[in-house]
């Protein structure tokens, strides 16, 4: 057994060390925000956020997760309470299939919670590693600038937008 | 004569002297500027000079990452400090438009600017004196004809005394012979053309050669291994560390696609050098190939020789390795395995680590960098690729890991100071990558390739 912490909570997992963390998330935690999409670390949908990191969960072992912090985007907002990223991409309907943007919300979450008020260029190569084949990049773009600013005027931007 | 007297005839020797020598060598005369819209130039001009632009890497420093191609900025450290590559578009003000073709030329013979002043040799000029006036020629065709880009490069930030350009003029003496390259008329002419591109234009030497205390190439020592940016460019003679030892085949495969089933993938600095190389005529990288091979000599009798031995010897390492260092050992299980062990060739597959060149380096930097890293797809072509680790791995699980590969997999001697090259390629991360021209290609389709 493996003890996994996820949004806040200890989970006690049986799973092999080499077991990639998206698989235990999905499958053992039913946390299926993060996505399956390319099982080698090259398209960005299964991204969550460890230690304050945007990682990579479908390449990232159990064995280097001993003592981590990691973070779901179900570990960010609810439906009925989102958090400023998830309020924002709603806002500006940046989703279009959606099977890339948790993702894209979680590594954009991760660069706000390390610079408040990031420039266009900025959020541009933070995102360089998501792949999106609809088309919604400029509505993405648009997301996080206004996630930015509503964590800006909440002055949520360290403690939360809100990793919980 | 009296004591003082000969002091004051010492002295004044000294002063005649030094003003000669001010004269004859420090002082270099302007070149009239020229009007950027006067010129035109043949096509196939343009089209040589961009495929010797390619093999002379001028973008690799001439273009910051993400910016306009050849626009300079980019900051190049050294031992004295921070130079900062100029503009080489053909923007009048900021750029090359108003040196006329000798200007060009005498910057790259003689490594002075168009208004007189002396370069630093972070320009490659040691190398590039030996580019014949031909080429010159097709070179500043192409910048030429590229589009004029405003930008103006930052003052270098050098420590005194080397802000001081006059400076050069005597580095210049100690170190720089401008001669032409020579034929060796007892070897092929492939030989003879890989010799020229190599020593002159390609200034392979430039990162492959250490240098001395004033950081000149140290002649005595070619292509024995040097430092470039946060990465080590490993020997490329007889001392190489790579498992499997190159031959001219090798080279070619490796410098045309980035890759070699024997010897892994092209990353860091040298991944931009092959994706240059990769749109060339394939008959200039043969060349090279060939005379590289020749500075690589027939392998010493005890080297290893082809991958299946190296390969067959590895087993009996895996077990002790694996004792000796268990946190490594699953990380490298769980993490690296997967794709190293999967049995695939390159591209797709990760090479067998037994074959890495990183893991028998003499340091750790370049393996620390790829953990961390990993490499990017190229744009049009297949290669391989890997994640970087930076965000998943601490320091002390990098650190692990590259121990475990280095007993494991090499049958070098431990490293020492792990955790220190770890930390400090952790740091120096960030600023590596975005200094590297992101991966800039030449068309993939190869019709597009002759277009100027």
């Amino acid at each position: 057994m493996i003890t996994l912490k996820v949004n806040g909570r200890d989970h006690q997992v049986d799973a092999e060390p080499d077991t990639p963390l998206l698989y235990v998330l999905r499958d053992d935690l039913a946390l299926n925000a993060a996505k399956f999409g390319c099982g080698l670390g090259q398209c960005g949908a299964c991204t969550v956020i460890v230690d304050g990191k945007a990682v990579l969960a479908c390449v990232t072992p159990m064995v280097l997760l001993e003592g981590k912090q990691v973070t779901t985007l179900e570990g960010l907002g609810t439906t009925a309470d989102p958090a400023p990223i998830q309020r924002a991409f709603l806002d500006e309907q940046a989703a279009q299939c959606g099977y890339c943007i948790a993702g894209m919300m979680m590594r954009a979450q991760a660069l706000l919670m390390r610079n408040s008020s990031p420039d266009d260029d900025e959020i541009r190569s933070e995102l360089e590693p998501h792949l999106c084949r609809c088309g919604t990049h400029m509505r993405i773009l648009r997301a996080v600038r206004r996630a930015a600013g509503l964590m800006n005027r909440a002055d949520l931007s360290t403690e939360s937008g809100a990793i919980r | 004569m009296t004591r003082s007297g000969v002091i004051i005839g010492v002295l004044a020797a000294l002063v005649v002297g030094g003003a000669a020598f001010v004269f004859a060598v420090v002082w270099q005369p302007a070149i009239a500027t020229i009007d950027p819209s006067q010129q035109t130039f043949a096509n196939d001009l343009v089209k040589r000079g961009r495929a010797l632009a390619a093999i002379g890497n001028c973008s690799n420093c001439h273009t910051a990452r993400g910016a306009k191609d050849f626009a300079g900025g980019v900051a190049v450290p050294t031992p004295f400090g921070t130079v900062f590559s100029s503009n080489i578009t053909p923007d009048a003000d900021t750029g090359l438009g108003r040196w006329s073709e000798a200007a060009f030329r005498r910057a790259m013979r003689d490594g002075i600017d168009r208004e007189g002043r002396h370069l630093y040799p972070t320009f490659p000029y040691d190398h590039f004196t030996h580019v014949s006036d031909e080429d010159d020629r097709a070179l500043y065709a192409y910048l030429m004809t590229r589009e004029p880009v405003r930008a103006a490069a930052p003052a270098n930030r050098l420590s005194f005394p080397f802000d001081r350009r006059p400076l050069i003029a005597g580095w210049k003496l100690l170190f720089f012979r401008n001669e032409t390259y020579r034929p060796d008329s007892s070897k092929s002419a492939e030989w003879n053309r890989g010799a020229y591109l190599v020593e002159g234009l390609a200034h392979c030497g430039a990162c492959h050669t250490p240098r001395n205390a004033l950081g000149a190439e140290r002649a005595s020592a070619a292509f024995s291994g040097g430092d470039v940016d946060n990465w080590q460019a490993y020997a490329i003679n007889a001392r190489s560390p790579s498992p499997v030892p190159w031959d001219a085949d090798a080279l070619f495969a490796y410098l045309r696609d980035g890759w070699h089933p024997d010897h892994g993938t092209a990353r860091g600095p040298m991944a931009q050098v092959v994706a240059n190389l990769s749109s060339v005529d394939p008959e200039d990288v043969r060349a090279i190939a060939t005379y590289m091979a020749g500075v690589f000599g027939q392998p010493a009798g005890d080297r290893r020789h082809d991958a299946k031995t190296v390969l067959a010897e590895v087993k009996p390492m895996a077990d002790r390795a694996s004792e000796a260092n268990r946190a490594g050992a699953s990380i490298y299980a769980a993490a690296c395995a997967s794709c190293h062990e999967s049995g695939r060739a390159l591209p797709y597959g990760g090479v067998n680590l037994a074959l890495s060149t990183a893991i028998s380096g003499p340091d750790p930097r370049n393996l620390a960098n790829i953990v961390l890293s990993g490499i990017s797809p190229r744009e049009g072509e297949r290669s391989p690729i890997m994640p970087g680790f930076a965000s998943s791995m601490n320091d002390d699980q990098v650190v692990a890991l590259l121990a475990y590969l280095r007993a494991r997999f090499s049958d070098q001697s431990a490293w020492t100071g792990v955790d220190r090259v770890v930390a400090d390629a952790r740091r120096t991360q960030v600023a590596t990558l975005g200094t590297v021209a992101a991966s800039r290609q030449p068309p993939a389709d190869s019709a597009q390739r002759d277009k100027p």
